[in-house]
């Protein structure tokens, strides 16, 4: 299963930093999120890329994790040689990443 | 209880235009903030202000203005922006030029000023963010500094009674917090109330970004109306809390998902989100829906604002040329990287100086960054782009030439081509003591 059929996700940046939150559709869906969608997942997904650091905030209350990516945009926004300066994209591609399928349970 | 409506007309300087018209006669609204300075923009507004004293402002501040100042004058409502850029003082003046022409004399044009901090920091040792060095080793290439400055300029303004208020750098929330500092009184060290206010500023900055736009995903996420999106109106109470909504009628969708979106946009750590008037806490805010397309938000707190102000520094970086050209049909892919091979050797044969360089075909691997042994995809077309960085204009063009070239000793079949030269002025930041830059306001009347 890929990670769009649980969550949406939208890029910021700022400088040379990429950040992209990670929304659960269904707020029961959160800790899976938590459990599976990882730093290191997101790392490994974006290494073509992130030249730095990667840090995974959780918000349980808003079923999201929002993940921040240094040295991640060329350079910055106003410098990069990138088609897509900003990493707008980047989120999209993130919703790329495979999850284990998921058995959920059924809605009172 | 008083509650104040504020809309959002802008988003970045070339945001359409009509939506915030549609705001000024149909949102029922008591102030219009427009957001349209993006980090770079003042660098290059600088140069023009240099050449000219009467330019360096956003350049669509007169088209903007032309559209709602009529409508916003009939109803009482302020404007707020940072379409002042590098040059405040004549952007005001040309809004009360157009006033003048709109027939609304008396209208009375705020400009707040401060944020210029070029001459106070670029000999200083103040160390760049994100990377090494400091301003003073930027040397002779700065051409810009400008410090994100808080709401209280605009909330003297609005309190010297300006119907218009034009600011150049400002953090981007504060263009919608001012007005709520205002109206409701709140202290300067009312932390919680202004977390609150800059949680309500920071997902009405983008405008129609909570109202649909960079959100629609077909069959995931469908938004009705994109091409004529409604923007945003924050109706807000004095505790800081709101109902996020839109003009009846208007295209795009508001629901808590396009709100946390926004909340979560640009954001790093969601607990200290860093603002000139606040540390703004968003981890606790919380989204119900009220009715369609009207979204509560609750929640949201604030520490004490930072010692330092941001400053965004503008300076020569470097030159980048490019070249594109597209390849169809069976084999597009393979002919594609053949291409990219021939532009690399010629690049080395012919001596051209880069300093960073990028080889992408546009449909792979330009905008989506790839594992490298992912075997590449058979495409109906495929376009490559070559990009790279020099010292100067004279080898930036060799990029884009020796793209071009392809036409006709390149791979079969190559359509299209186009090339750039360009130079770049590039952005970086740095921190200052945040009683170095104060703000100043002055009016003008139409």
């Amino acid at each position: 299963m890929r990670l769009r059929e649980l969550a949406h996700a939208r890029t910021g940046d700022k400088g040379d930093t990429s950040q992209i939150s990670v929304i659960a559709h269904d707020p029961g869906d959160y800790a899976y999120l938590a459990e599976h969608v990882t730093t290191e997942r997101v790392r490994a997904h974006f290494a073509a890329i992130v030249r730095g650091k990667v840090t995974r905030y959780e918000l349980p209350g808003l079923g999201a994790l929002n993940f921040v990516m240094e040295h991640a945009l060329a350079g910055g926004v106003t410098r990069s040689l990138a088609l897509d300066p900003h990493g707008k994209c980047l989120a999209s591609v993130l919703l790329d990443i495979d999850l284990p399928d998921r058995q959920r349970p059924p809605r009172a | 209880m008083k509650t104040i409506r504020i809309g959002s007309g802008a988003g970045f300087a070339g945001d359409r235009i009509e939506p915030a018209v549609e705001l000024a006669e149909k949102g029922d609204i008591h102030y219009l903030g427009f957001e349209c300075l993006a980090e770079r923009t003042i660098a290059l507004a600088q140069a023009e202000r240099l050449r000219d004293p009467d330019a360096g402002f956003d350049p669509l501040l007169v088209a903007r203005m032309q559209a709602v100042l009529r409508p916003c004058a009939a109803r009482g409502v302020r404007i707020v922006t940072n379409m002042g850029a590098a040059n405040p003082l004549a952007a005001a003046r040309a809004t009360a030029e157009v006033a003048r022409g709109l027939g609304l004399a008396g209208l009375r044009i705020a400009a707040v000023t401060g944020d210029d901090v070029l001459p106070l920091v670029r000999d200083g040792d103040y160390p760049l963010l994100e990377r090494p060095g400091t301003v003073a080793g930027l040397g002779e290439r700065i051409r810009s500094a400008n410090a994100y400055m808080g709401a209280d300029g605009i909330v003297t303004a609005l309190r010297g009674g300006a119907d218009v208020v034009i600011t150049g750098r400002v953090g981007d929330p504060a263009l919608f917090l001012a007005p709520l500092i205002h109206e409701f009184g709140w202290a300067a060290d009312d932390w919680g109330r202004l977390g609150r206010g800059t949680v309500v500023g920071h997902l009405l900055e983008c405008a129609g970004q909570i109202t649909g736009g960079y959100f629609a995903d077909p069959g995931y996420k469908d938004v009705p109306g994109l091409a004529r999106l409604g923007f945003p109106i924050a109706e807000v109470a004095e505790d800081g809390s709101a109902v996020i909504t839109k003009v009846p009628g208007s295209g795009g969708r508001i629901s808590i998902a396009t709100c946390k979106e926004q909340l979560l946009y640009e954001l790093l750590d969601p607990t200290a989100y860093l603002q000139p008037d606040v540390t703004a806490d968003f981890s606790g805010v919380r989204f119900s829906e009220v009715a369609p397309d009207r979204i509560a938000v609750r929640g949201g707190a604030g520490r004490a604002r930072p010692d330092t102000l941001k400053v965004s520094v503008g300076y020569l970086d470097s030159f980048v040329g490019e070249g594109q050209i597209s390849y169809a049909g069976p084999g597009a892919v393979a002919r594609a990287r053949l291409a990219l091979d021939i532009v690399r050797e010629r690049l080395a044969l012919t001596g051209v100086a880069t300093t960073e360089t990028r080889f992408e075909i546009i449909g792979v691997d330009a905008a989506a960054p790839r594992p490298p042994r992912d075997p590449l995809p058979e495409l109906p077309e495929a376009r490559i782009r070559v990009v790279g960085r020099t010292d100067t204009m004279a080898e930036a063009v060799r990029i884009g030439n020796e793209v071009e070239t392809l036409y006709t000793n390149g791979p079969a079949g190559g359509g299209g081509a186009w090339k750039s030269a360009r130079q770049v002025v590039a952005v970086v930041s740095t921190l200052i003591p945040r009683a170095l830059a104060q703000p100043s306001v002055s009016y003008e009347v139409a």
